[in-house]
């Protein structure tokens, strides 16, 4: 692997470990709203103290008179669960109370937008992946079947594939999510979000498994273990699929950022995850409500999270020579 | 070996597109069913958002119910749409309370002005750019394959916000639509004018990822051409580098080049939807966004067909023209 697609996906996994564990990364839970600081700008960092001499930790300067107080690590606060199994109250970084710190201002209602991006991050960076695995799981059964079976398996899945090509991809899922109740549990909406997106995104992923399975069974060493007398699915388990593997985990890479994005595009438009729960495509309706007229810059953060991790995503597969990265295929749909 | 154009009208040959035409129609038509039992599932419809409303009784609703022919079994509303399909009328907008096609026609005009002109800026950019990229190595190579995988990794929605922080920051491009009030009044260059200055930040936005993309196809089909030895006959036979440029490079790397067209032909209507509704862009997106929350299925289903349209469409023409210019493929 080249240096650059280490470096990659070593900022990859950091970036979802953070979104993973949000409850410890954010200083506040995702839906505290601090009245007494609405549309407040972002707290500004200083190695300074009160007194005005260098500091070994950070500070924040805070309240009307810009006054510094120390950044602690691992204060006490809010409770939350991490991984949905255990509970904990301690978080990565904070202020001594009554003092607050906000890495990235406050929304409208005074709520943090540094936890708020944090807690998006997860619910849009899992979208994405989760999506991948099912479109990639039912493109790995249905392509084998496909490049293995008879003539008349592979005609059927293969006509099935080209109708879903032929589906605009995006209208397709707002249609399919107009089905569903606008005003869904957030849980439910995200469960049926990436049911969706893998469900339609199959077919791309499933002719790149197919020809390579096709490609894989006219060789010698599949011959040899059919002749040897190797059962179908040792052949298959054993011979076939361990070919597939590099360019579907390339699919893959290519296929999540692109379902990333159209969880955010669908939570843009109020079809996805829906407030209180922040995604990064509702924070960014907030932005474009808010942010353009006046260009507080900062509540755009999440739509540079999502050029930085898509980026991200490509410069892995990049190996070589930038030759890589096109758009996911089911994208142009 | 390219010299002699082929006979289209081959007997063979013409039997394969007409079969070819008849597999996109049949495509056509499971898409429309496919996406007419999608939303046939939805619970609740057009009527359902109304009872909201406590002015308008229940009687008045299942009347409206019973004018719509919501009430109808499956079947029956499919193929009710089927024969609107037919008669040209492509069925009936309960929200708009008129025909779906004229609806429908004239916002596909304004997406496809936006569409096509930003698809021919991009391989307009692209072309050049990737042709230079490939014939020459070095810093500028690094710079741009820098640059342009920025570009593809950026999504049309952030471009879009960004293009409207722009514009509302500097005030040098209206921030968003597509015609300044009132200017119906203006005479004809002026609203040329007025139309332009609104068109160019949603075109921007449209083709900057679109050529970058782009680009980096022109250069890895060149890149591939380059590698033959007909190149290197054709160089040690002493030709210009224009004609070799022309005649030995571009037109065998046109085939991988035709298939991304065709591609970019497909997603002339969904590459535009988000940035039309960020940037308040009269086309298909916003009516198609609005039907699909007010539940006004025939429009959602005759703008998903002109998407599917347009899809099947870009691949056939797509094959149309591999088969024009390359003659080594024959249509079986």
């Amino acid at each position: 692997m080249p240096r650059r697609a280490r470096i990659s996906l070593g900022l990859l996994v950091v970036i979802h470990v953070f979104a993973l564990i949000a409850g410890f990364i954010a200083p506040y839970s995702f839906r505290e709203q601090m009245r007494e600081s609405p549309r407040a700008a972002p707290s500004r960092l200083t190695l300074f103290d009160d007194e005005g001499s260098l500091a070994l930790r950070p500070h924040v300067r805070v309240g009307e008179d810009q006054r510094s107080v120390p950044l602690r690590w691992f204060v006490r606060g809010s409770r939350y669960r991490l991984l949905a199994s255990f509970s904990s109250d301690v978080h990565l970084f904070g202020v001594d109370p009554p003092h607050r710190v906000f890495l990235l201002g406050t929304d409208a209602l005074g709520r943090d937008g540094f936890s708020r991006l944090v807690y998006g991050g997860q619910l849009s960076l899992l979208a994405g992946l989760f999506a991948t695995g099912i479109a990639v799981s039912i493109a790995l059964v249905t392509g084998t079947l496909a490049g293995y079976g008879g003539r008349w398996l592979d005609g059927a899945i293969v006509w099935a594939s080209d109708v879903f090509l032929s589906l605009p991809w995006l209208y397709i899922l707002l249609a399919a999510r107009a089905f569903l109740p606008l005003d869904m549990d957030p849980r439910a909406a995200f469960i049926a979000i990436v049911l969706l997106l893998g469900g339609l995104g199959w077919a791309g992923p499933m002719r790149i498994v197919r020809s390579s399975v096709r490609g894989v069974m006219e060789r010698d060493h599949v011959m040899a273990a059919r002749s040897a007398g190797a059962s179908h699915a040792r052949v298959m388990w054993h011979h076939v699929l361990p070919q597939a593997v590099a360019p579907v985990a390339t699919q893959a890479a290519l296929l999540a950022p692109a379902y990333m994005a159209a969880e955010v595009t669908l939570s843009f438009v109020g079809l996805g995850i829906r407030e209180p729960v922040p995604s990064w495509g509702n924070l960014l309706a907030e932005a474009a409500r808010a942010g353009i007229v006046s260009a507080d810059l900062w509540l755009f953060a999440p739509a540079f999270m999502l050029v930085l991790v898509t980026w991200l995503y490509h410069q892995t597969l990049a190996a070589e020579r930038w030759s890589f990265p096109c758009r996911a295929p089911t994208r142009d749909r | 070996m390219y010299d002699r154009p082929r006979d289209p009208f081959d007997e063979r040959q013409v039997n394969f597109w007409i079969r070819r035409l008849a597999h996109a129609g049949i495509t056509l038509a499971a898409v429309s069913l496919l996406a007419f039992s999608f939303l046939s599932l939805a619970p609740g419809d057009f009527v359902d958002q109304l009872r909201l409303d406590p002015r308008i009784s229940e009687e008045t609703l299942d009347a409206m119910r019973a004018r719509f022919g919501l009430d109808r079994p499956f079947v029956q509303r499919y193929l009710g749409w089927a024969s609107g399909v037919i008669d040209g009328s492509w069925g009936f907008s309960f929200a708009y309370g008129t025909d779906v096609a004229p609806l429908i026609r004239s916002r596909l005009l304004n997406t496809l002005l936006l569409g096509v002109s930003a698809t021919a800026l991009a391989w307009m950019c692209a072309l050049p750019i990737g042709v230079y990229w490939a014939l020459r190595r070095g810093v500028g190579s690094r710079w741009l394959g820098l640059v342009t995988s920025v570009a593809v990794a950026v999504p049309e929605l952030v471009l879009a916000l960004t293009a409207l922080v722009v514009a509302s920051a500097t005030g040098w491009f209206p921030v968003g639509g597509m015609v300044t009030l009132g200017a119906d009044e203006l005479p004809f260059l002026a609203r040329l004018r007025d139309l332009l200055s609104h068109l160019v930040l949603p075109v921007a936005v449209v083709s900057i990822p679109t050529a970058a993309v782009l680009a980096r196809h022109v250069r890895s089909a060149v890149e591939q051409v380059l590698e033959d030895n007909q190149v290197l006959a054709a160089r040690s036979l002493g030709l210009r580098s224009g004609t070799l440029l022309l005649h030995h490079l571009l037109r065998p790397a046109a085939n991988p080049l035709i298939a991304v067209a065709s591609l970019s032909v497909a997603s002339l209507l969904s590459g535009s939807f988000i940035v039309e509704v960020v940037m308040g862009w009269p086309g298909l997106g916003p009516l198609l966004l609005d039907a699909i929350r007010a539940r006004d299925l025939h429009v959602v289903i005759g703008g998903v067909m002109c998407s599917a349209a347009l899809v099947v469409a870009g691949r056939l023409v797509g094959d149309i023209a591999l088969y024009l210019n390359d003659p080594r493929i024959t249509a079986r």
